[in-house]
């Protein structure tokens, strides 16, 4: 792969030059987190992050966007949700996420949706640092190879650039002069030096290689039911994960009743009516069985399947549970290491 | 990354087709039949499917919904299925006349492996609705009679008015090369001339089977799996050709919605035909 430099002053006469290609979309403010957002004012954007409140598949899959636009002369495809963008500050384990959406989407049925977004968007990865609710390192994600057009190394005065495609070297090529091919021995030092720093932060870990096994030994585990009853079916944990991609469809009809769209909209398999059939039959009534479902999913599934978990260890879960389940707990509870702190609090807190 | 893995190489798979509603009538209450055909001449008969495939239907405002295609595809252009009115989507199918335009997708899921099951017994077990994707097995296997060896069917309803294509199998009783026995729990006719008794009650009818070479294919409502793979166990048919075909709530049928997911594997890919091991095997299918 080709390396560069771009000094950090740089950095934002290149981002201009981009937003004039395509919509520039990087990460913001919002309240006391960070947000994923179209750029105006480069101002705005932040360059110091951990996780977004939402993963960037937000960008690829919205919440909710017409698939169909329909009439009585039937249906036109709808792929306004997929314009031209250019995505700046992407972490390692959100390019994981995409990467995992990727096979997912392309895996028996092609998804034209998910694939033309992905297509229509040039991916600038950003280093960052990780704080006490991140594991990328635990699952592997916390460094890329593949998955972005440019890929960008935060070593304070400087970035290190990686050129990961040709539209990516296409970029370079709209200001050249903003880059230095020539790296120095004490930069590449630098770097070495950040990577091992770097790999040092992170403060916890979890052993992913042991989840398949584990998920199936204590499938019946009183476990679950505990967490079950704790779990408020809210389908936040969803919402966040970079790899959740259930969704449903909405058959929406204009006053009139002749036009309308089939909206695609974000679904979870924590919810109540996720398993239900017409005629009322739920396969999943038990809250403990659907969560049971979502962890089959990230620890087990994937990894049968794909080699790999589908969690990236961002910690979007860790922060937005409300009651506390997540994959470390889950994890780790099902290591055998519970951590009584969270099992007393649930009990106290919430099972009563 | 190689953009290229990335291009889209395949048609968007959630477009329908636009399909005729060639004849519809009641088979019961609140079952009807449709016969249905591709508007399109080309693709209406280059529609191929495999027995116990199914097909997503849809009605523009109301919705769409998987349902199991009854016909056989030895007889190309012509699509059949069996609806039951349960939901919303069913229901504005029910309001649909001949000559109303459906939307249709597919056919999706794995189907019933016809190829392993020549030179082999077929035993047949239906219940109730369970019809609609067995007769499409059936009707294959008499239009490819010489491929297989003991065609039976064991069906069982509730009562005869509800007995899904009960006329159909009733002549099919007539035929030499099939042995078909009906049942049902309850004659509240007084002129049903059939067995009364649940569908398990038919077994002692069956001439004796050659176990290992022999696949039973079961379809009903959850009630009867237990009760028919009991006794489909006890005559040592193999788990393993012991085949079922489930329900699930399916809103794409290609494998990306979740909605039938079950461990690892999607119903709409991986199924909706499963045998006794995967249900053994997997936890949660019934």
């Amino acid at each position: 792969m080709r390396i560069i430099k771009l000094k950090k002053n740089n950095l934002f006469p290149f981002l201009e030059i981009l937003s004039e290609k395509a919509d520039l979309w990087a990460p913001v403010k919002k309240g006391d987190k960070h947000a994923f957002q179209k750029i105006s004012d480069f101002s705005q954007i932040e360059m110091n992050t951990t996780r977004t409140i939402l993963p960037p598949r937000k960008i690829f899959l919205p919440p909710s966007f017409s698939m169909f636009n329909t009439s009585e002369k039937g249906y036109t495809e709808d792929f306004s949700h997929a314009s031209k963008k250019i995505l700046f500050g992407i972490h390692p384990c959100d390019i994981h996420g995409l990467l995992i959406l990727d096979d997912f989407h392309k895996q028996a049925f092609h998804d034209p949706y998910y694939l033309k977004a992905r297509e229509n968007t040039l991916i600038i990865g950003l280093s960052c640092w990780p704080d006490e609710n991140c594991f990328a390192k635990s699952t592997n994600t916390h460094i890329v190879e593949e998955g972005f057009d440019l890929f960008l190394t935060n070593l304070e005065d400087f970035f290190l650039v990686w050129i990961g495609s040709s539209q990516g070297d296409d970029l370079i090529r709209l200001r050249p002069e903003l880059f230095d091919e020539n790296l120095a021995d004490r930069d590449i030092q630098k770097y070495i030096r950040w990577q091992a720093e770097r790999d040092k932060a992170y403060t916890w870990d979890l052993n992913f290689t042991a989840m398949p096994d584990l998920m199936e030994l204590k499938y019946r585990d009183p476990l679950w039911e505990k967490l079950g009853d704790a779990c408020l079916a809210c389908g936040s944990c969803s919402s966040v994960c970079p790899t959740c991609n259930c969704y449903n469809i909405m058959d929406k009809q204009f006053l009139g009743g002749k036009d309308g769209n089939l909206v695609r909209h974000w679904d979870s398999c924590t919810l109540e009516e996720y398993s239900e059939v017409a005629g009322g039959e739920n396969f999943r009534e038990k809250r403990s069985a659907r969560l049971k479902l979502w962890y089959t999913h990230k620890l087990q599934a994937y990894i049968s399947k794909y080699g790999k978990p589908s969690c990236v260890g961002c910690g979007r879960c860790i922060v937005t549970c409300p009651v506390g389940i997540n994959v470390r707990t889950v994890g780790k509870a099902l290591l055998g290491e519970e951590e009584d702190a969270f099992w007393a609090r649930l009990h106290r807190e919430v099972t009563k | 990354m190689n953009r290229e893995d990335n291009i889209i190489t395949q048609a968007n798979p959630f477009i329908p087709e636009p399909a005729r509603i060639v004849r519809t009538y009641h088979l019961t209450d609140d079952v009807k039949f449709f016969q249905v055909r591709i508007v399109d001449m080309e693709k209406a008969l280059s529609f191929q499917y495999r027995a116990g495939q199914f097909a997503m239907i849809s009605i523009l405002g109301a919705g769409e919904a998987p349902f199991s295609i009854s016909s056989t595809p030895s007889r190309p252009g012509l699509l059949e299925f069996c609806i039951r009115k349960v939901g919303s989507v069913t229901e504005a199918i029910f309001r649909l006349k001949e000559n109303d335009l459906v939307g249709i997708r597919g056919p999706y899921g794995n189907g019933f492996p016809v190829d392993q099951m020549k030179d082999k017994d077929i035993l047949i077990v239906v219940g109730g609705l369970g019809a609609a994707p067995l007769r499409s097995v059936l009707l294959y296997s008499l239009d490819n009679r010489d491929q297989f060896r003991r065609v039976i069917v064991l069906h069982g309803a509730k009562r005869p008015a509800e007995m899904i294509f009960r006329e159909e199998f009733l002549s099919l009783k007539q035929r030499e090369d099939l042995e078909c026995h009906l049942a049902v729990d309850a004659d509240d006719t007084g002129q049903w001339t059939e067995n009364v008794g649940v569908v398990t009650t038919l077994f002692p009818l069956v001439k004796k089977l050659d176990p290992a070479n022999t696949f039973a294919l079961v379809c009903g409502p959850p009630v009867m799996y237990k009760f028919v793979l009991k006794e489909l166990i006890k005559l040592n048919i193999p788990k393993d050709q012991i085949l079922m075909t489930l329900e699930r709530r399916m809103k794409c049928g290609v494998g990306k919605c979740g909605h039938c997911a079950i461990d690892y594997i999607y119903t709409c890919l991986d199924g909706p035909v499963f045998t006794y091991w995967d249900v053994i095997h997997m936890r949660e299918l019934i």
